[in-house]
């Protein structure tokens, strides 16, 4: 290993790094709270500096001086485009010109092998053992966007094979099932957990492991994960560069508020 | 709405008079901003009972008067707190024991009842949550719902759309209206007759303030309408949709308030901790709450020296580099 690649890194800085080489120039990248935003402010900073940073709040263009604890943060207004409301930020994602731009960076308690997301609770929906948050905009953005990014924990109880609650859509059944549901076209285009990186099957849209960190084998993740995941394409993943790593905990976080604390 | 020319009142008679128990009740604000949380208090310290509330994202506004005993049912998107709480604690633990009912939406969905009650139209159409549970699992049942008239027969519908393919949208969520009896939003600026004006997001506050029989609206700063008349654009809602101004400093607070004061981390970080524990939250709601006269009271007894901390610099509308990490 060249000497300048010699360093420690997290799991949480290795996530928000895998996120951020996800978002291209000229993307629109939602994102919510915590982690996902950190990708968002690491890949405007490293590698796609041509991104716009957008919140459902209605912040277009934020410029993200200071990291926000939540999407109506006022960090989030600072120096945007435009400062709006959510009935212009979710109709720019609805709308097919803008909303086929729009990388989605979202997270859940449980995902299944078509990327469909549960956010709202464990057991029974109306007696549930664990309630969470809802939706949010979590559904709105699975439903309109081009692509989404999710972040997962890699449990076997949040690898599932049937979701407790449907909250929001990713591929539904396969190939066919966003078109039958009514559903634009788009989905879920990786899977970011602090093991490796899953993406989807071209034809069967099925979750197949596309990367493993490095010191993580394809045997371990199977046995974190509650569906059978195909390993066939897996790689070793790229770590984090210094410069990378430099720029997400000196100019992203610098307090340490989402990379050292627990989520 | 009213047409007096003076709306000017005390929070104590608005919430009186406009919050009966029962009541379906909208607040305005988004997690841990601009919440209208002077009012939310005075909900609680009013002991209201058996309302029905409704939120698209909220998170502080929302746990306090669910905490305070205040509500038998929600219809939301998202309760939360942003990393201060991911998922509201007061809120989970009454669904967790089946002490509140929830119907779920989604951000877009909520707002466009919103909108859908503003614009006087019973319903809305968007493409979010098709093949989705928020479509098939109803939180409030067909018998409620055709038992209680304030509330529609159907959680939403879907339609094929009646243009054929046009836009390529075979097919469409339709969403109620939501007309609350009273909303409650607190903004920067308003004057005597309501005109009122906030600044940075707006989230769905405007959406919610017309959408509603009548609007409550705690303001930072009480001005003059001749000076809300010189920068006619910079206003979202005129005097006509009014029925109580009230003026507060520190009025969202321990939320933020852009351009005037931040959210409070360390007493979010407190509120978390005593939400946790039945008997450490009954001391905070009697401590912060009941035995206190108002907000002012409130106000006084934060120390001054954090709230010093929290006031927003001018340029950028929050406090730089204030201390944010948790306990």
């Amino acid at each position: 290993m060249p000497e300048k690649d010699r360093y420690k890194y997290s799991n949480r800085e290795m996530m928000a790094i895998a996120a951020a080489r996800e978002v291209k120039n000229g993307d629109i990248v939602f994102c919510g709270t915590g982690i996902s935003m950190l990708a968002a402010m690491a890949a405007k900073n490293i590698n796609a500096p041509l991104s716009t940073i957008f919140f459902e709040t209605g912040a277009i263009d934020a410029k993200l001086e200071e990291l926000p604890l939540a999407v109506a943060d006022s960090r989030v207004m600072y120096k945007t485009a435009v400062n709006g409301g959510l009935a212009e930020a979710f109709a720019t994602m609805q709308n097919r010109f803008t909303g086929s731009r729009v990388v989605g960076i979202l997270g859940a308690a449980q995902i299944d092998i078509y990327g469909n997301l549960n956010s709202t609770a464990i057991g029974d929906y109306r007696q549930p053992d664990v309630r969470f948050s809802g939706s949010g905009g979590a559904c709105d953005v699975a439903s309109f966007v081009n692509r989404t990014i999710i972040f997962m924990q890699h449990e076997k109880r949040k690898f599932v094979k049937k979701l407790d609650y449907f909250t929001s859509p990713g591929w539904i059944d396969g190939p066919a099932g966003r078109k039958k549901a009514g559903l634009p076209p788009g989905g879920p285009a990786a899977v970011i957990t602090n093991l490796g990186v899953m993406r989807f099957d071209r034809n069967s849209k099925r979750m197949y492991l596309a990367a493993t960190y490095p010191g993580i084998t394809s045997a371990e993740i199977q046995a974190e994960t509650g569906f059978d995941l195909d390993s066939e394409r897996a790689e070793e993943f790229t770590p984090p560069t210094a410069h990378e790593l430099r720029i997400l905990r000196e100019r992203c976080d610098p307090q340490g508020l989402i990379l050292k604390t627990p989520s | 709405m009213n047409s007096r020319d003076d709306k000017v009142t005390t929070l104590d008679r608005a919430i009186n008079l406009l919050v009966p128990d029962g009541c379906h009740l909208s607040i305005g604000g988004f997690t841990i901003n601009r919440n209208p949380m002077a009012a939310v208090y005075e909900v609680i310290r009013q002991r209201k009972k058996e309302l029905h509330l409704y939120a698209h994202s909220n998170g502080q506004g929302v746990d306090e008067l669910i905490g305070g005993g205040c509500v038998k049912r929600l219809e939301i998107a998202y309760a939360g707190s942003g990393r201060f709480a991911p998922t509201c604690i007061r809120f989970r633990k009454a669904v967790e024991n089946g002490t509140l009912e929830v119907e779920d939406y989604s951000n877009f969905q909520m707002t466009l009842r919103f909108m859908a009650g503003a614009m006087g139209v019973p319903f809305l159409p968007t493409r979010s949550g098709l093949g989705t549970d928020i479509i098939k699992k109803w939180g409030f049942s067909e018998d409620l719902r055709t038992a209680d008239e304030k509330l529609p027969d159907r959680k939403l519908a879907i339609i094929d759309n009646p243009f054929g393919n046009w836009s390529e949208t075979p097919k469409l969520v339709l969403v109620p209206a939501i007309n609350p009896d009273v909303t409650i939003i607190h903004v920067q600026q308003a004057d005597k007759r309501g005109n009122a004006r906030i600044q940075g997001l707006t989230f769905a506050d405007v959406e919610q303030a017309k959408a509603a029989r009548h609007l409550i609206i705690t303001c930072e700063e009480l001005v003059e309408e001749e000076f809300m008349r010189q920068e006619p654009d910079r206003n979202q809602i005129s005097f006509l949709n009014v029925d109580a101004v009230i003026h507060i400093p520190w009025g969202a607070y321990p939320t933020a308030c852009y351009r005037h004061y931040d959210y409070d981390p360390d007493h979010l970080n407190r509120y978390r901790a005593a939400a946790a524990d039945e008997f450490r939250y009954r001391t905070y709601l009697e401590e912060k709450v009941f035995n206190l006269k108002d907000h002012r009271e409130f106000i006084a007894q934060t120390n001054s020296e954090q709230l010093k901390k929290l006031i927003a610099d001018p340029e950028t509308g929050y406090a730089k580099a204030l201390k944010r990490s948790g306990e």
